[in-house]
């Protein structure tokens, strides 16, 4: 890049539209083959030193773009930090283990829509990451060629819709499906488990996991997709020269090399799932409550603050939504990292350790 | 050895395993099916020309629209492509041309941490950034929580189709006296404007569909709004609001706007892919 | 002298290419068959063909007849063949994510042994066979696969391919990735096992050949050019073609 520096062609010598460089036709000497000199026959002026201070300027303006990234993240804390510490001052720690939610009488407690939160994400994995992972082995390891665009773009366009669109087909289409036909199965199923006792409303914790559950596949199987495409073919030879039939050779020739990569794809779809607002909010019931049974309402962290924020008059009860904030975005990001830090081993580092 | 029954059984769980697992792609992409097959018939009735070119009306009067909030959807996204945009660009160039240090790799990793940040989050600081300053809500503002969710995606679209351009590229304009910053502008983001493009449009398809940041920034509007300095109504806050109020009517003119914005991101998604043909969307989700 | 491996007019494809035209074999049992040739020859689809790991591929597919003993292995599950015909491979692929018990015992697990007793049998049998046992046997278990040197990791491939029991055990280029001492050592196991077991074993070093294969076939372009024991191969070939491979004249 030194040599940059040192000669520079004035524009008006230079061929007209340099984005579209082409090598000249002809002139390619042996030291320099297919690129050629525009205009050698043309002196250069003295060399200035405008555009040195040009290419700094305009290093330090990405670096400034860079920067903003970096301000942003910490613009982020320092508002929730701030905006949070009336509540903080107030609860302290019994802000986590409290259930009151008054804020006529200024009482606050995040119990609840932490338990929300919770509940919710695991019904959602536990429904997401068998389908998940069964469409990305299917796709990558069992399915005919043709299917494969067709189902893995299906997926996608999964990701694709937004939030609200969920909710709106959650609160009018799933949940009468859930109330009318699913939860009587349930009820007499698995009711014993106490899971699925009391009347079904519908707005419930169940279906905020069922509705959380269909957003967060398409994270999972892509992540997943990624991970089992990166395992070496010979892992699978392995397996099959062993006369292992195909479930088996994906048993312990993929699925098991995978393993670390898939707990990060599960894990990232952890993280979407705890931060998901709206179509939660739509179906969950909006009811600060702690119950054991899924057809229960129940609220989270994400739905208290969208429905409440705007109707929070006063600076405590606003500070104590913005501590929930706060409490969401720590939460999501630790989970967040924790999970690419699992992904990046499996895609780019060593294949599963060398030490078991 | 009669292990012939194990052998059957090694071939049965074969069959099984690949059973289920079709099975259970089937139902996802069923799940798909089921939703795009209800906004079709909850929605395709009621697109009509008055819904299209008229504000909401007072509950009862009939042929209201969303014009309003179609409208204030794309000057949210103008305001927010606006800001996010050239930064998003300007961190990506970094990250691909000189970032490969210590710095770098601390904004390529910050940059991903806040695309995991729940938008509502984002939604919350705009807030506090801009609407409790101004003492207002605003398009603005809407436009700033939009803005700082377009940048790490962008920043890091742009990144990867700028890792893209071969050095090679980049040595011919050296080798020809061109100075760094002018064959990074040139040259080598002009090589890769499709894929910049395509990052861009991606953003694009992602933000226009997010409610939780503009409830507490652009916060809705039942008229029209071009100033930035007013709250704005955006079609996903509007079919948000109207879904949840107790009125049929609304409820179907929600269905009508799902269906428009759902064609519209779907529809950027699919010419994105058909003309880039792999998937970028990882990126974006 | 018996007949461990029978191939008549062997075919394979990749797509609409011809990559063998029809490949005639007896390969001797208790012996160990060389098959050397230039790249691109076809040697290495050859033994892929053996143990119908060829069609793995899903473009591939062969036809003719191999026999092993007396079972078509055309007509048999290909799940089955490779039970009787296990394989050693260029690169040593262990499972990383096993420890080297269960690596060795991958292949007995699979077949229903789930006994501790006859499966410590089994692996230490196998290591005792692959030369590697007195190197491991204090950290079978707690060390993985992939922890091993290249060398090692070659034999443990070894090893898991014998603890199943095979006939024959194909070997494709199995040194190729490795030192010349643990080259050494395997050729020096090719020797033992030869005694259990008939092996094929594709090799680009003819000095390999040489020195572990009492047969050699030279393979030119998907044609099988000249199939002999190895000194006549090496010393006095038939072929022209033969004779300008082993001279280092192409390839």
């Amino acid at each position: 890049m030194a040599g940059a520096r040192e000669r520079r062609i004035p524009d008006e010598e230079r061929a007209s539209h340099i984005a579209d460089l082409k090598p000249s036709k002809n002139m390619s000497t042996p030291e320099s083959p297919g690129i050629s000199l525009v205009n050698t026959a043309q002196k250069a002026p003295s060399w200035t030193r405008s555009f040195f201070t040009l290419d700094v300027g305009f290093h330090g303006l990405m670096l400034g773009a860079a920067l903003t990234v970096l301000a942003v993240v910490g613009l982020i804390l320092s508002e929730l930090l701030q905006r949070s510490a009336l509540a903080w001052q107030k609860f302290g720690f019994h802000f986590f283990a409290t259930s009151a939610w008054d804020p006529v009488s200024g009482d606050f407690g995040a119990l609840p829509f932490i338990f929300g939160t919770v509940v919710s994400s695991i019904v959602a994995l536990v429904i997401a990451v068998p389908l998940a992972i069964s469409v990305a082995v299917f796709v990558t390891e069992m399915c005919p060629k043709p299917l494969r665009k067709p189902i893995s773009f299906a997926t996608e366009l999964l990701a694709a819709i937004p939030s609200v669109i969920y909710g709106l087909w959650a609160m009018f289409i799933l949940i009468p499906i859930l109330r009318v036909n699913v939860a009587p199965l349930l009820a007499k199923y698995l009711g014993w488990t106490g899971l699925f006792a009391g009347p079904m409303y519908g707005y419930s914790m169940l279906a905020a996991g069922v509705v959380m559950a269909i957003m967060i596949i398409p994270i999972i199987s892509s992540i997943t997709r990624e991970v089992l495409a990166v395992v070496p073919q010979h892992q699978r030879e392995a397996a099959l020269a062993l006369g292992a039939t195909r479930w088996e050779m994906i048993r312990i020739g993929v699925l098991k090399n995978a393993r670390a990569g898939i707990i990060g794809a599960i894990i990232l779809g952890l993280g979407r799932a705890l931060g998901e607002t709206i179509a939660v909010t739509l179906v969950i019931g909006n009811t600060p409550q702690i119950a054991k049974s899924l057809f229960a309402p129940g609220y989270t962290m994400a739905s208290v603050i969208a429905n409440e924020f705007n109707e929070a008059s006063d600076t405590l009860y606003v500070s104590a939504l913005i501590e929930i904030g706060l409490v969401l975005f720590i939460v999501t990001v630790v989970v967040n990292i924790l999970a690419q830090l699992l992904v990046w081993t499996a895609t780019r580092g060593a294949p599963a350790g060398s030490n078991v | 050895m009669s292990n012939s029954f194990l052998q059957v059984r090694r071939r049965f769980a074969d069959y099984l395993a690949t059973f289920v697992a079709a099975g259970l792609s089937a139902i996802v992409v069923g799940a798909l099916v089921a939703i795009f097959a209800y906004l079709v018939i909850k929605g395709a009735g009621s697109v009509n020309w008055a819904f299209l070119t008229n504000v909401p009306k007072p509950v009862g009067e009939i042929g209201g629209g969303m014009a309003n909030a179609i409208v204030g959807s794309a000057i949210l996204l103008a305001i927010g492509s606006a800001i996010g945009i050239p930064f998003g660009i300007g961190a990506g160039i970094y990250l691909a041309e000189y970032g490969h240090n210590r710095l770098g790799s601390l904004v390529r990793f910050t940059a991903d941490v806040l695309n995991g940040v729940p938008s509502i989050v984002i939604g919350l600081v705009a807030y506090g950034l801009v609407v409790a300053k101004q003492r207002h809500f605003s398009a603005f503002s809407g436009g700033v929580a939009l803005a700082i969710m377009m940048v790490p995606i962008v920043a890091r679209t742009t990144e990867e189709m700028l890792l893209l351009v071969p050095q090679a590229v980049r040595e011919a304009a050296f080798g020809l006296g061109i100075p760094q910053w002018r064959t990074t502008v040139s040259v080598t983001l002009a090589t890769a404007r499709a894929g910049i493009l395509t990052g861009i449009m991606l953003a694009f398809a992602r933000i226009a569909g997010e409610t939780a940041p503009l409830m507490f920034t652009a916060f809705g509007n039942a008229f029209w709004s071009f100033s930035p300095n007013q709250p704005i109504a955006a079609l996903p806050l509007q079919i948000y609001t109207y879904a949840l109020s107790p009125y049929d009517d609304w409820h179907r003119q929600a269905w009508a706007a799902a269906l428009i914005l759902v064609a519209l991101i779907v529809g950027t998604i699919s010419v994105v892919r058909y003309l880039f043909g792999r998937s970028v969307l990882r990126e974006v989700s | 002298m018996a007949t461990a491996v029978e191939v008549r007019d062997l075919k394979a494809w990749f797509g609409k290419t011809e990559a063998l035209h029809g490949i005639n074999m007896a390969v001797e049992q208790n012996h160990a068959t060389a098959v050397i040739g230039p790249s691109g020859c076809g040697k290495s689809t050859f033994i892929r063909c053996l143990n119908r790991m060829h069609e793995t591929n899903p473009v591939a597919r062969a036809e003719g007849d191999v026999k092993v003993g007396d079972m078509d292995i055309y007509s048999m599950p290909a799940v089955e063949v490779r039970r009787k015909i296990g394989m050693v491979f260029q690169k040593p692929n262990p499972f990383p994510s096993m420890s080297i018990y269960d690596n060795v015992a991958a292949g007995l697990k699979l077949n229903g042994t789930r006994n501790h007793k006859d499966l410590d049998q089994v692996v230490e049998r196998s290591l005792q066979q692959a030369a590697l046992w007195d190197e491991v046997k204090d950290t079978l278990k707690k060390k993985s696969g992939a922890s091993l040197s290249g060398g090692q990791q070659q034999r443990l491939c070894i090893a898991r391919a014998l603890a199943v029991n095979p006939e024959v055990m194909l070997m494709d280029e199995p040194c190729s990735a490795l030192d010349p001492i643990s080259t050494a050592k395997i050729e020096d196991l090719i020797f033992e096992l030869k005694q259990r077991l008939t092996i094929v074993i594709v090799t680009h070093n003819m000095q390999q050949a040489s020195r572990v294969a009492e047969f050699t076939g030279f393979f030119l372009m998907g044609n099988l050019v000249e199939f002999d024991r190895t000194e006549k191969i090496f010393t006095n070939p038939s072929d022209k073609r033969t004779e300008d491979y082993i001279t280092g004249r192409f390839g």
